[in-house]
């Protein structure tokens, strides 16, 4: 046995990263729905979920229970094997598109091997493209399912977000080309490492970052993602005065779920790319000299986690006042942790800094959801092509002629 | 068998059969979809080579921007399924010879250039971006910018058809 796991060590820690990683998402995935409602609800001075466990906590799990126990139709007429096949489509691209993102700088050590925090190898010379390739493919799902449920809203509702998409592709794909001409190359790695170098006024940390030099595109690129991912306030395929629900209207039980999932996941996966392309990814926006910050992760986590220990034990019910005080003790270890061994606390910089940029820009999705109203149809055509892609373009050329003029910093 | 010739052999199979579907298929969104299965399976193939930027190029243009232009196409016109007709004489008979003097012209080519075909799939790294770039805008500037001026001319000519006659 053992000659056989050494022999194979590359390809059994390829199967155990991605199947930690696949738990990872899909809890973030569950979890960050029942972030939106909060955040939504609190925007809109409701309470959101807050039956189900301590805080509404265990709100995500009763979802997910409910849609495996859901009856699970299948309507007249529809297309047997698009329709199946369209879900399992949407959420297999969204998913495969969280493994080329690079979670941290360094490896870990572990039984002689190297081992980096995710998926694609670090020297995957087409980083950047790859996922712009499985971008592409994840049209289909949206499409299919439109087209395969045989019903007019949904059939509406595919050929709006298959338009939609495919005019957005074009101003997302444009406006990361600045980044990549400062950078030269596609890997993501590179990307964020060419970052670190002295930036604006020659000043390190937050001002070496891409969206100093590329703010123009870095704005085409994220409203290009907001509507590359349906969401708010580009959610016109769902919008449900029109449209009852969209692409997903004939779907119910998992097969719905499986469509929540994917959208949710591609929100993640366009979170990191913000991070990674324009902030810098895992660099700290302190300079290197300030060691003190190092302890940052630490001074969040312990009153964080005392604060969840003081509200747990004045919870109202038996089970909060289990589980939150346990939950805020774990963060208390954890920061003690940090604090204790430096090299851990080493370790966790990167991953810290590209964890709380995806947050930020997670919560800026849910903001903005509570926030802007829906485009109409047209406007949102018009933006796109009129605006969005012209000034995308007029990034590319301006960047060419600032590297030719004064060279890539 | 080395594991690069199983997933050869694999990516092969799926792309050959992928090909027959989309001929047997009866519903033009069937064969669409044989044919995105297609292309994805020749962006495999190429990732095997080593020929990363091609592979990513391959789907990002092939299987996403084009197929979708295809199925969105079929959808809007709401396409049903196609109706069988009987084999015409014209495919039945000249149709097989040319087939199979098709089929033995590129038997033939291939194995004439099979030593540089097996030169380059053992290249590895056949060609970075780096290389490819600088090989079309310095050596081929000119042939790229033709191509690119028959695209625009495409383009331009579609417009023009598309467009609703002012009365």
């Amino acid at each position: 046995v053992n000659s056989l796991l050494s022999a194979n060590a590359g390809l059994i820690i390829m199967i155990v990263k991605t199947v930690l990683l696949l738990f990872i998402v899909l809890t973030v995935n569950a979890y960050l729905t029942w972030f939106e409602r909060k955040v939504v609800a609190h925007i809109q001075s409701r309470w959101g979920p807050h039956r189900v466990g301590p805080h509404g906590l265990l709100q995500p799990l009763a979802d997910g229970v409910k849609f495996l126990f859901k009856e699970d139709p299948t309507p007249a007429g529809v297309d047997k094997f698009v329709y199946h096949l369209a879900p399992l489509l949407a959420l297999t691209l969204a998913l495969t598109s969280i493994a080329i993102i690079p979670f941290g700088p360094n490896p870990i050590r572990l039984f002689g091997h190297d081992i980096y925090l995710g998926i694609a190898p670090p020297d995957l010379n087409i980083g950047i493209l790859a996922l712009f390739a499985i971008t592409a493919l994840g049209v289909y799902g949206v499409a299919l399912a439109g087209w395969s449920s045989n019903s007019k809203y949904p059939l509406m509702g595919g050929l709006r977000s298959s338009a939609q998409m495919i005019s957005y592709e074009l101003a997302l794909t444009m406006s990361v080309v600045g980044v990549l001409l400062i950078a030269g190359t596609f890997n993501l790695r590179d990307i964020i490492n060419a970052q670190a170098g002295p930036g604006v006024f020659g000043w390190h940390g937050i001002f070496g970052w891409n969206v100093w030099r590329q703010i123009l595109g870095f704005f085409c690129f994220f409203v290009a993602a907001i509507a590359e991912t349906n969401r708010a306030p580009f959610d016109l395929p769902e919008a449900e005065q029109e449209l009852v629900a969209g692409f997903n209207t004939e779907y119910a039980s998992f097969k719905f779920a499986m469509f929540f999932i994917a959208e949710y996941t591609s929100m993640i996966t366009v979170s990191c790319l913000c991070s990674i392309m324009f902030f810098g990814g895992w660099l700290s926006p302190f300079p290197d000299s300030w060691a003190s910050t190092h302890y940052l992760p630490s001074a969040i986590l312990i009153p964080f986690g005392l604060w969840v220990i003081w509200d747990g034990i004045r919870y109202e019910t038996i089970l909060g006042r289990i589980v939150l005080p346990g939950l805020g003790t774990v963060m208390v270890a954890l920061g003690a942790v940090f604090v204790v061994f430096p090299a851990v606390n080493e370790f966790i910089q990167g991953p810290f800094w590209l964890l709380s940029k995806i947050f930020a820009f997670l919560f800026f999705y849910v903001w903005m959801r509570g926030t802007l109203p829906r485009f109409r149809y047209d406007q949102l055509m018009a933006f796109g092509w009129k605006l969005l892609l012209p000034l995308s373009i007029v990034n590319v050329i301006a960047t060419s002629f600032a590297i030719l003029q004064w060279g890539p910093k | 068998m080395t594991p690069q010739l199983v997933v050869f052999l694999v990516l092969a199979a799926l792309a050959i059969a992928g090909a027959v579907n989309l001929i047997l298929q009866k519903h033009p969104i069937h064969s669409a979809l044989s044919l995105i299965v297609v292309m994805v399976a020749l962006a495999g193939l190429y990732l095997l080579l080593g020929a990363e930027f091609v592979a990513a190029v391959q789907i990002i243009v092939y299987g996403g921007a084009i197929m979708v232009l295809f199925v969105f196409v079929i959808m809007l016109l709401n396409a049903g399924v196609e109706e069988h007709t009987n084999i015409s004489k014209l495919a039945g008979g000249p149709g097989l010879l040319l087939a199979v003097a098709l089929g033995a012209f590129i038997a033939a080519t291939l194995a004439r250039s099979s030593e540089s075909i097996q030169a380059a799939a053992q290249n590895g790294a056949l060609a970075p971006t780096r290389e490819i770039s600088s090989m079309i805008f310095k050596e081929f500037v000119y042939p790229f910018e033709l191509t690119s001026f028959l695209v625009l001319v495409a383009i331009l000519g579609a417009t023009v058809l598309a467009q609703r006659e002012k009365s």
